[in-house]
């Protein structure tokens, strides 16, 4: 009972080709009617005499579902000897694109239905590019009504070949072709005999033909962090891994690697409650690890097994985009981008290709992405996260961009681009060569300074007594007559950063200001200071490249949150502040940015 | 993995996402089969423990076994237990029992508002102290940004149309017609200032699945729901002056299931019990002003 096997079919398709009609028909031949439903409607249709359709009998079902209100994407239940299908019946207006792309993306099957009389339409098209792009591998098309086309195969044909035509040009190679005429029945449960030159399958053949996706368990292992657990308040020391298994397979004693990190562990057990003992797991459970060692991991990376085909890692990628924002998708803006686990901001760097939705066109000059326009373009996160390719790995390759709160795109990543300049570097390049100093050489400034100029970032997890720190510290380099400025985190985010309001996808924007802030600062000889909570090896690299051609310092205090990056200096959380004070001061001596330093 | 645990798996995830996502973070529990599996989703989740409040809407017109089961295993499982209420209605008897509103206002006022006013800490909650074995005023007020409920798809026409997260505006109204895409596993967890939203983690089970699940973890549920020798059990649980047993002679949970299977509530809703759902407007005028 328990075993009995389910999947998800959507059904697709310009409006009024037919789509109620064959998904009436389908519960009709299957038997999977509310007792005397048929009976009903077919009554009804008599009393108002206009002629029975199958459509009126998902119609009536909507309207009971629906209690007066407009069903959006219906669900309808219906099943074979064979399994359990949940047939997702997703709107044809384009209005409910939103609808359709929630419904395709749970589905592991599509039927697309063509009207034979009125040919490929634009929906036709459209909802064919996006089944391809949610990954939905199967598609069977379902040329319609050839009763209206005379149940001609040449009709069929040429339909057909149309259609494979358009199909491979957007990589789509669809499993096959069946004529119906869903009204009449032809070709629904029965071979029809008004077709004899057809010799495929029905449709409720072609439906118990579709596979579910088992070759998931053969691929590479693929792990996205979701979260670290630890309930020590509730008397529970394990530290657990938690995700869901993306692909392949895993078990106790395995090595594992985390990516971007590069940190490396094994793992040490397989965790659950109210199961027997797991030495195990594969694609789509959700589960937990715990690790051989402690290692400081976070959520959103990419736990891998290293001896298998390992995936890319990279900041800038092409990819294929689907946008559905109200505003158009912009350069210069950032967006926060979700794969997988991991989530960074992220801006478009280049529009290479698009399809327009309004006349689906391809033009390769547009300057922004529209509305339900099909975008080949260069994607660039702030830091890098590791991905496949969806020719590699499909669920670790897709990816959804969040404007103002709302998803507002969605795509999969055709190709890692890393190798090339950012958008940062380019910037800083940019910045530099244009960098109009005065007439005062820093040089010059030190020596009437008595100091060199200096980025000092102290960072560590909130709590560890980072901030009166490096407040002490700049009181005593101001005590000992040097220029020092310590800056509040807080006092930007109300001032500087006040624009960008509580948005969580401007983190690289307000990493940015901070590093230009410290390029002014240090370029007007002052020793800079400032805390970052929980920086990571990307923040660092960022502020370091940023306030080029300056030098930065970075103090860390408790864990060592940094996967490469080495400290400066490594200081314990909740310590003596006197005591860290002298051992920053001393790093500054053996660095040469200040001379001597007096309590 | 068979489907039950397909439908686990996606359930956990669900929850885990929510639990990453939302700083404050609540789950509503009815006492139903429903949520009592959703509880039981949540330990699974994390590992046996339940790391998010669980708030319950007390009418006082609840089953008194119901509210004896809640507190049992508010204490057992160690659950931050909390609980709501519309102390002004019943103070003023504004209910249906009283006999001064109709079945539609009563819901509207013991449940609609009380869940409102607690979600958005307006009004008091209580909270279980598991030293002092009773519930004391909670301290916390913060408006809860992520509540998890667990509706699912198969119940109800309007339930059928929900996402796994489904925003709530500022007035607490849900736009049917204009909701966010969920592309493959990836929601909205992200929120405006003054919004919140519902997650559903059991938008996908059926009744039967339910029934199901709660056999093969052996998860205890409250004794209405079986056939204590009047045959009549009840499908669906709420207050007693407006919840209707169904005859039926399931004893256990495979009976419930073999019944389920039989297809003898084919034609009947599962709520039909519930008289407010057939009153003007109906669980959807419900729903649109904040209900489950």
């Amino acid at each position: 009972m328990n075993g009995r096997a389910q999947m998800n079919i959507v059904i697709v398709g310009h409006v009024d080709h037919g789509k109620s009609t064959v998904i009436g028909r389908l519960l009709a031949d299957t038997g999977s009617l509310p007792q005397g439903k048929l009976e009903a409607i077919k009554e009804s249709c008599r009393r108002n005499s206009k002629p029975f359709e199958y459509a009126f009998l998902l119609d009536a079902l909507k309207d009971e579902q629906a209690q007066g209100i407009t069903i959006d994407m219906a669900r309808c239940f219906f099943n074979t000897a064979a399994r359990d299908y949940i047939i997702i019946d997703a709107p044809g207006h384009i209005e409910f694109l939103k609808n359709m792309i929630t419904g395709a993306s749970r589905a592991e099957a599509a039927l697309l239905v063509i009207d034979a009389d009125e040919g490929i339409k634009e929906n036709s098209k459209r909802h064919g590019q996006m089944v391809s792009m949610l990954g939905v591998k199967q598609v069977t098309v379902l040329v319609n009504k050839m009763d209206l086309a005379g149940f001609s195969e040449d009709v069929f044909e040429k339909l057909k070949a149309d259609y494979t035509d358009f199909l491979s040009r957007i990589k789509v190679t669809p499993v096959s072709f069946i004529p119906v005429s869903a009204r009449e029945g032809d070709n629904i449960a029965s071979l029809s005999e008004r077709m004899a030159w057809y010799k495929g399958s029905t449709v409720l053949e072609q439906l118990d033909q579709f596979t579910s996706d088992k070759e998931l368990q053969e691929k590479p292992f693929r792990f996205p962090v979701q979260d670290i657990y630890k309930f020590t308040r509730s008397n529970d020391d394990r530290r657990i891994v938690a995700g869901t298994v993306a692909a392949g397979s895993i078990q106790v004693g395995d090595e594992v690697l985390f990516l971007p990190s590069g940190k490396q562990s094994a793992i040490q057990s397989v965790e659950s409650f109210n199961t027997s003992p797991k030495h195990f797991a594969s694609a789509g459970e959700a589960s937990g690890f715990t690790l051989a060692t402690q290692i400081y991991v976070r959520p959103g990376e990419l736990m891998v097994n290293p001896a298998e085909p390992l995936p890319e890692v990279g900041n800038r990628f092409r990819v294929n985009l689907f946008w559905l924002g109200r505003a158009p998708m912009i350069k210069q803006k950032e967006y926060k981008l979700k794969l997988g686990s991991a989530r960074s901001t992220v801006k478009l760097a280049e529009i290479c290709n698009t399809l327009d939705a309004s006349d689906l066109s391809y033009s390769k000059s547009k300057q922004q992405i529209d509305c339900r326009d099909v975008s080949e373009c260069i994607l660039e996160t702030s830091r890098p996260i590791a991905f496949d390719t969806t020719s590699a790995s499909e669920s670790t390759g897709r990816f959804v961009i969040i404007d103002n709160y709302e998803i507002a795109g969605g795509g999969i990543v055709v190709e890692n681009l890393s190798a090339g300049e950012s958008l940062l570097q380019q910037h800083i390049r940019d910045r530099e060569n244009k960098w109009e100093a005065g007439l005062v050489r820093a040089e010059q400034r030190a020596e009437v300074n008595r100091h060199r100029a200096k980025f000092i970032v102290f960072t560590g997890a909130p709590g560890t007594g980072k901030r009166a720190v490096a407040k002490a510290f700049e009181q005593g380099l101001f005590q000992n007559g040097m220029n020092a400025y310590y800056l509040g985190v807080a006092n930007i985010d109300r001032g500087l950063d006040a624009d960008l309001g509580s948005q969580s996808d401007s983190a690289g924007e307000r990493l940015r200001r901070i590093g230009e802030l410290a390029r002014i600062f240090t370029d007007a000889g002052l020793i800079f200071i400032t805390t970052i909570d929980d920086a990571d090896d990307y923040d660092i690299e960022t502020l370091k490249l940023l306030n080029e051609p300056n030098d930065i310092l970075v103090v860390n205090h408790g864990e060592n949150g940094f996967s490469r990056f080495q400290p400066d200096l490594q200081l314990v959380a909740g310590g003596a502040v006197a005591d860290a004070v002298h051992l920053v001061a001393d790093l500054l001596k053996t660095k040469e940015i200040i001379i001597d330093y007096q309590i | 993995m068979d489907h039950l645990d397909k439908l686990e798996a996606q359930s956990v995830y669900i929850l885990r996402e929510a639990y990453r996502e939302f700083k404050s973070l609540c789950m509503l529990w009815s006492i139903g089969k429903d949520s009592t599996v959703m509880l039981w989703l949540a330990r699974k989740a994390f590992f046996g423990h339940v790391p998010i409040p669980l708030v319950h809407i007390d009418t006082h017109y609840k089953i008194p076994e119901m509210i004896e089961y809640r507190d049992r295993f508010a204490l057992e499982w160690n659950l931050n237990m909390i609980y709501g209420e519309n102390s002004e209605a019943l103070a003023e008897k504004l209910t249906f029992p009283d006999g001064n509103t109709d079945r539609i206002t009563c819901c509207k006022y013991l449940k609609s508002e009380a869940l409102k006013h607690t979600l958005s800490g307006e009004w008091p909650r209580y909270r279980m102290d598991h030293e002092q074995r009773r519930y004391v005023v909670d301290k916390g007020r913060d408006p809860y940004t992520g509540v998890i409920v667990g509706v699912r798809a198969d119940e109800e026409g309007s339930r059928s149309k929900e996402r796994y997260f489904s925003p709530r505006d500022k007035d607490n109204v849900w736009d049917v017609g204009d909701q966010p895409p969920e592309f493959w596993n990836q929601f909205k967890t992200d929120f405006a200032p003054g919004t919140h939203v519902r997650i559903h983690p059991l938008l996908d089970w059926t009744e039967q699945n339910i029934w199901e699940y709660v056999e093969r973890e052996k998860i205890p549920v409250v004794s209405l729901y079986f056939n204590q020798g009047a045959s009549t059990r009840y499908r669906s649980l709420g207050c007693y002056p407006c919840t209707n047993p169904v005859l039926s002679d399931a004893r256990t949970v495979p009976e419930i299931i073999d019944e389920l299977k039989s297809g003898k509530f084919s034609n009947i809703a599962e709520r039909s019990g519930r008289a407010q759902d057939s009153e003007d407007g109906g669980l959807e005028t419900l729903r649109r002003d904040g209900y489950m």
